[in-house]
């Protein structure tokens, strides 16, 4: 086995199916490799590596007995977000300790069929809100890179485990850039699907209009293969989209010639750190050196993504959230002496702060007196935004992106200036509001040695698209 | 005294007839375990994710035809938020901007004529659970939770308590025919939110309103409305100010009781589903409903009158109640003498519904053996009062009319030969009663025709024996 570090998806399959090694060895040496560094990283709430190993043992089985699901015997680690059957699920939450799943999420369903081992539960901002996974009720996750800093969020703990080496894969979830904040933060790749494309089924809810499940990966061939697992329409899921799944990995051709790239100018701006701005832009100049054409163009309405996203997904939070009462499941407060205190008790034990901040913003918007205000005008400015990108899909293939303003910051450092870390989604969050795909996908570093992300964004179910110009970059990067 | 007008406005939430619940799969059996009929879905489990029942919006927009509204093609749900342990989300599913099915109405008849009481909107949303309660503390019970509803709401067109009683009775009666509700009130399948003003005549603007919740008998509606019109009435005419409010009903202190004003009003915090998409009717959905829909309860009075010929009488309370008319055209093709049988239906089989509190549905009797015990009297093989003390056995118990008679040997006796030597011992042994028929008083022969029935344990044809009699006295004098 060669470094279990740098161990990708693919070269993992290629070694499983050509019994070059075990899914219990591979497993056994991954928790190794956890026991070894997650003292300090912090990445996982959860590894239980007789779960993980009895899983790997039965992938063994299956495939000595001829079996050849597409992904027999690959741990994956999970956000634990996402409900698995009879396992925990905390959403990072004091709420949620102790919870067992009564069902799989579809995801989850669907990586049990192809062959996956769930291989832990990787830490999050509670409920995936926040930017930092900082907002996790039970432990601060650290960057690969530096551990003085954040790994990003909210599937911190996700990238921090892919980048570190204690994770082949894992799941995160996106709902204003939770999944490519994080990956460019950590120097891996994130992908965020368009909305509809994967199942939201079983995934603890923030903002439903918004968030999807993607994959978090060393590569982008390994999002490709693992995204072809995760799409599809699903009963469950009336959000999702009856639109054929393609093989994603076979479609990476590595060609840039004629791709036309966009640059929306409100991208680069005053504000970001000069070395994002330039690190990305050089990339944008080495895909043009390959054959690609650059197109400038605008998406006049990103200004207001920000104050959207935040109404928007406040607004249903405060509704999904309503559900962690303390009556049927999760924390409930000793002794309440009324319905009231039940409710008032619980949740005030429950939440954490953020949360707490969130739920009374997203009240307030959806107030008496106040809707149109700001859910109903939020909601009409959120249609333009989405209109930008299909006017300016029409004069581009795909469009190149910084994914975020900085590059990881120090631990602590933000929770001085909340405004600041909402401003920080500015690049992640109107592509949700509007529904398309987006990759991110390391182009560089700062001359601290943090990694920089590029951000490839695509129209709506354009993740072939993006997944082969992100493909493409990656070669040009890597000389290969 | 001025004279004061009352105004009046139902929201009537009625369950449909589906098998599976609003958003999942789970059954919709009324009476199971509490908690048996759960899922993660309508348990409100996190992640958990609402499943559309197309037939459920298939019964609204049936029953929205049958009551001539206008149907929206594209149609969205709402959640409504407020905190209730009833409610395992903490939000209702609903529909607030864009429901199934706009306008139509309910016609009744009034003194003054019959009237058309509008429908605002029919909307369709999720039941919440219930609250059970014991002594030191509280359940609550998911099985209806998630249950399919849907809820009619009336224009304020109604005037009088009765008014609301025949707008309510029609509603159901339409409802029960289009076939999505059993309209079951014992299960709290069709429960109404009632709106009260009063406002003095003349006055244009409606008077303060005030809403009783959540009522699930017609009398207790009617009881409820009596009692706020007098107590809204009471108010304003000594010079008092009402509030709007919320009030319940108590039905054993036979009051309506404040629950919360306005100031304490719940602010729902309406906004759009986002795990639901539209729901997208084409035309042609639409009307491939509406040209199977099925007869309305006038329709099909005028029906049974031009089929049966039967009096528009017997087919108004034939038709009243759609299983009653269903039972009696079953019948009808069975034993072919409508008029018979819906006397019969009317009189002996009604009495026997209203005393024994069962259904039509409920009770033994099935269409084939009225029919056949109609038949059986109609062909001479029983009398008629024999055939009266079947019928509450058939009804209870079931069977077959002629394996009955046969069994029992209750088969009239027609035999001239038994009959004479009958008639001649009533003769022989009541002397008297033949002298007096003899001398004038023809009541004498019913008291004889009675002695001959009772010797033949009640088996005898009347007819025949009473023409035996006539034809003996001819004899005789």
């Amino acid at each position: 086995m060669e470094d279990i570090a740098l161990l990708t998806v693919a070269a993992t399959l290629r070694g499983l199916k050509n019994r070059e090694f075990s899914s219990v060895e591979l497993s056994q040496a991954l928790l190794n490799c956890i026991d070894a560094k997650d003292g300090q990283l912090q990445a996982y709430l959860k590894v239980d590596a007789d779960y993980i190993l009895k899983q790997a043992a039965t992938a063994d089985q299956r495939r000595a007995a001829g079996d050849d699901a597409p992904l027999l015997g690959l741990p994956i680690a999970l956000k634990d977000v996402i409900n698995v059957k009879g396992e925990g699920c905390s959403c990072a939450s004091r709420m949620m300790e102790g919870y067992r799943s009564p069902f799989d999420a579809t995801v989850a369903a669907k990586l049990r069929a192809a062959g996956v081992v769930f291989a832990g539960r990787t830490n999050m901002d509670e409920f995936a809100m926040g930017s930092s996974t900082e907002s996790s009720a039970f432990q601060v996750t650290r960057n690969p890179h530096n551990l003085e800093c954040v790994p990003g969020g909210s599937s911190g703990g996700s990238a921090a485990a892919v980048a570190g080496g204690e994770a082949i894969a894992a799941l995160g979830t996106d709902t204003g850039g939770s999944i490519r904040q994080p990956a460019s933060f950590c120097g891996c790749v994130g992908l965020k699907p368009s909305y509809g494309r994967v199942s939201r089924h079983g995934v603890a809810a923030y903002a439903s209009s918004l968030d999807q499940v993607g994959p978090l990966t060393k590569s982008v061939e390994d999002a490709a293969i693992l995204l072809r697992e995760l799409a599809g329409y699903d009963p469950n899921d009336g959000t999702t989209l009856d639109i054929a799944v393609p093989d994603y990995a076979s479609q990476l051709t590595g060609n840039m010639q004629g791709v036309r790239i966009g640059l929306p100018r409100e991208y680069f701006i005053e504000g970001s750190d000069p070395e994002v701005t330039a690190a990305v832009l050089s990339a944008v100049e080495a895909c043009r050196a390959a054959g690609a054409e650059i197109v400038d163009l605008s998406l006049p309405h990103t200004e207001y993504a920000i104050a959207v996203y935040y109404i928007l997904a406040n607004a249903e939070a405060s509704a999904n959230l309503a559900r962690f009462d303390g009556v049927r499941y999760g924390h409930q407060t000793a002794a309440p002496g009324s319905v009231y205190d039940l409710y008032a008790n619980s949740r005030a034990e429950g939440f954490g702060a953020e949360v707490k901040r969130r739920i009374i913003l997203g009240t307030y918007v959806l107030s008496s007196g106040y809707y149109d205000a700001y859910y109903g005008k939020a909601q009409r400015a959120r249609t333009l935004i989405r209109e930008d990108y299909t006017r300016a899909f029409e004069s581009c293939d795909v469009m190149m992106t910084p994914v975020a303003p900085t590059a990881a910051y120090k631990i602590g450092a933000a929770t001085q200036d909340l405004l600041k870390i909402y401003l920080g989604d500015v690049f992640t969050v109107p592509a949700s509001l509007a529904g398309i795909c987006g990759i991110s996908l390391p182009c560089g570093s700062t001359t601290d040695g943090l990694p920089i992300g590029l951000q490839v964004l695509g129209p709506a179910f354009g993740e072939s698209r993006i997944l082969s110009v992100a493909h493409a970059y990656e070669k040009i990067r890597d000389g290969r | 005294m001025s004279k004061y007008l009352i105004t009046i406005g139902l929201e009537t939430h009625v369950h449909l007839k589906t098998c599976t619940k609003m958003f999942c799969g789970c059954s919709t059996e009324f009476g199971s375990e509490p908690n048996t009929n759960v899922c993660p879905v309508c348990l409100g489990y996190p992640g958990a994710l609402p499943v559309m029942n197309r037939e459920a919006v298939k019964q609204c927009v049936i029953a929205g035809l049958m009551l001539g509204c206008e149907i929206n093609h594209i149609s969205t749900f709402d959640r409504k938020n407020y905190f209730y342990p009833d409610m395992s989300k903490n939000y209702q599913t609903t529909q607030q901007e864009l429901p199934l099915c706009v306008g139509g109405g309910v016609t009744i008849d009034t003194p003054a004529g019959a009237r058309l009481i509008r429908i605002h909107h029919i909307h369709q949303e999720e039941d919440a659970g219930k609250i059970i309660h014991y002594a030191r503390h509280s359940g609550v019970d998911f099985n209806r939770c998630g249950m399919p509803l849907m809820e009619i709401v009336s224009e304020p067109d109604l005037t009088s308590p009765d008014e609301a009683m025949a707008y309510l009775h029609n509603l159901r009666q339409i409802l029960v025919y289009a076939g999505v509700s059993e309209c079951n009130l014992e299960e709290g399948n069709m429960r109404s939110d009632v709106n009260i003003s009063v406002r003095p005549e003349g006055q244009a603007e409606l008077g303060t309103r005030v809403e009783i919740k959540n009522m699930n008998t017609f009398k207790g509606i009617h009881a409820a409305l009596k009692y706020e019109i007098e107590r809204q009435l009471y108010v304003v005419r000594s010079g008092g100010r009402l509030v709007q409010e919320t009030r319940r009903w108590e039905s054993e202190l036979g009051e309506t009781q404040p629950m919360r004003t306005k100031e304490n009003a719940h602010d729902y915090r309406y906004f759009p589903e986002p795990d639901l998409v539209p729901v997208v009717l084409s035309k042609d959905t639409v009307e491939e409903w509406r040209s199977a829909l099925p007869e309305l309860p006038a329709a099909r009075r005028e029906r049974m009158v031009r089929e049966y010929n039967i009096p528009e009488y017997d087919a108004g309370v034939l038709a009243d109640e759609k299983p009653n008319a269903d039972f009696f055209e079953a019948a009808a093709a069975i034993c072919g003498e409508a008029k018979i049988l819906s006397n019969w239906f009317m009189t002996d089989v009604m009495c026997l519904i209203s005393e024994s509190g069962l259904t039509i549905e409920q009770c033994a009797l099935t269409p084939g053996a009225l029919a056949g015990l109609i038949s059986l009297v109609t062909q001479g093989v029983i009398n008629g009062p024999t055939a009266k003390e079947l019928l509450p056995e058939l009804f209870r118990q079931g069977g077959d009319p002629t394996a009955l008679v046969e069994s029992r040997g209750l088969a009239q006796v027609s035999d001239c030969g038994a009959l004479q030597s009958y008639v001649d011992e009533v003769f022989a042994a009541h002397g008297r009663s033949v002298a007096d028929f003899l001398a004038g008083k023809k009541a004498a022969a019913g008291f004889l025709t009675g002695q001959v029935m009772k010797l033949s344990q009640g088996k005898a044809d009347p007819k025949v024996v009473n023409q035996m009699i006539a034809k003996k006295f001819a004899e005789l004098s």
